[in-house]
């Protein structure tokens, strides 16, 4: 996975991007790193997703979705790991392996580049990971809780904002081909 | 061995690292476990980068709250203003209450150490309404026994004399009147002058000759001669002896502190009052005359007997 290479797509073709060595494993950790350390001191920040984003981004760009899924476990299960004992190891995990698979899934038959396009993609993987997440909740861990509440659709809006401008950053781990 | 077509490669393992997850999440709720294995992998991995960015963040943290979220720190500060404007005020009535405290337990323990001497404390409620003379008014009149040309006093010295009884209130012409004074004398030479008040805060002592040597920093009591005060009875110190021509002129600082008076003792009679044992005093003032009395006879030193 050294080179840029191109699906061939009937008439079309979408660009498969590289990055550094290590830039996604870092992006990730940084991302893991934000997430549990920033909310203490900006109790605030907490509404963002940033594993969530990263693994968006990755699965978008990347446009494998076996790479993409096993992103999204890993990311998803450390995320579980760091959220205490109350997180059930597979909460995130489950969540966030699907939305890697479906990101990358997409990532290869859309154009992701475009900014409006990312920010609508960004919500609508926030969405379908809360729905992921409401759904382990209420049907194996038998806790209560509701499918959509405002403060969702404001950080489902949130996120998918900030992840628009966070991706515009990610971009420049890129190999340029 | 059945091939898994390429295209459903992905799909395959998505499913079976669903199923792997479900079967996890599975075991922990049936077991009550929380996976710690993998949760000690997690944090020990985490730890040092969260310590550094807990570091990190402190900082930027510091940085904002410091430099940049100042938005409402005007506000803040207003507010904390005002309430330092209350507590100021709050101080000073607890001070002033304090202060009060303090005058009143140095002028109980005045009359307690001097039962013998009948006396009233007075608070001032008074003072002249102009600067052309130095009275103040007092809450005791005729009805407490208080006539006029009785003298007035504070645990630190001679303050006036009672000039005119009413039947509630009092005025009292102060040392540092044109028309106050007291007969003085010097307590190391025993010299004998009347002191007298020129309208500033210090007082004159009148008709030193210019040949008697009078020191800066020497005592000056109440000579009992005017048969208005007590002997000894502080009056002031010396500040300054300017020569002059039959008289020299001697300033007197006043021991009682005539500007910030509050509350007074009107002695009922003449008999003298042992300003040595005065237990009173809140700075010592009274307390600390050096000759005032005689260590020996216990009287004041070189004072006529009465």
């Amino acid at each position: 996975m050294n080179e840029t290479y191109e699906l061939r797509s009937g008439e079309t073709h979408i660009e498969v991007h590289k990055f550094y060595p290590g830039a996604v494993v870092l992006a990730a950790a940084a991302a893991l790193v934000f997430q549990t350390t920033v909310p203490v001191y900006f109790p605030r920040l907490s509404i963002l997703d940033l594993p969530l984003l990263v693994t968006i981004y990755f699965g978008l760009s990347r446009r494998n979705p076996s790479t993409g899924l096993l992103l999204g476990m890993v990311i998803g299960l450390v995320q579980d790991a760091l959220s205490g004992p109350t997180v059930p190891l597979g909460f995130y995990g489950i969540a966030k392996t699907v939305v890697g698979y479906l990101a990358s899934s997409i990532g290869g038959r859309l154009d992701t580049e475009h900014p409006a396009a990312r920010f609508a993609l960004i919500f609508l993987f926030f969405v379908v990971q809360q729905g992921i997440l409401v759904l382990i909740r209420r049907l194996l861990l038998a806790q209560p809780e509701p499918w959509f509440n405002l403060h969702l659709a404001v950080a489902a809006a949130v996120n998918a904002l900030l992840g628009t401008i966070l991706f515009l950053g990610l971009d420049r781990l890129r190999r340029s081909s | 061995m059945v091939a898994i077509p390429s295209k459903h490669k992905s799909l395959t393992l998505l499913a079976g690292i669903l199923l792997a997850q479900l079967l996890m999440l599975a075991v922990q709720i049936k077991r009550d476990s929380h996976g710690r294995l993998l949760r000690v992998w997690a944090i020990s991995a985490a730890y040092p980068f969260e310590r550094t960015g807990a570091w990190g963040f402190g900082k930027i943290r510091g940085v904002w709250t410091h430099y940049f979220a100042l938005r409402s720190t005007e506000q803040e500060n207003e507010a904390l203003r005002i309430e330092n404007d209350a507590l100021k005020l709050t101080i000073s009535q607890l001070k002033s209450r304090a202060a009060e405290a303090d005058r009143l337990a140095a002028i109980l323990n005045f009359k307690q150490a001097h039962e013998q001497v009948p006396m009233v404390a007075a608070r001032v409620i008074a003072a002249s309404a102009g600067t052309a003379s130095c009275t103040i008014e007092i809450d005791r009149g005729e009805r407490d026994g208080v006539r006029t040309n009785m003298a007035v006093i504070t645990p630190d010295g001679a303050v006036g004399k009672v000039i005119e009884v009413f039947r509630g209130t009092s005025q009292v012409l102060l040392l540092t009147d044109k028309e106050g004074g007291a007969g003085a004398m010097l307590v190391n030479t025993r010299t004998q002058r009347p002191v007298g008040g020129t309208g500033d805060p210090t007082i004159q002592m009148k008709y030193v000759a210019s040949e008697e040597n009078v020191p800066v920093g020497e005592k000056i009591v109440t000579s009992g001669m005017d048969k208005i005060f007590p002997r000894d009875i502080p009056i002031g110190t010396v500040v300054e002896v300017k020569p002059g021509n039959p008289f020299k002129l001697v300033r007197v600082e006043p021991a009682a502190k005539l500007d910030r008076l509050e509350t007074v003792i009107v002695l009922l009679t003449q008999a003298p009052v042992d300003f040595k044992n005065d237990a009173g005093s809140p700075n010592g003032t009274a307390t600390n005359q050096p000759g005032v009395r005689n260590p020996a006879s216990g009287t004041a030193a070189g004072a006529e007997k009465p």
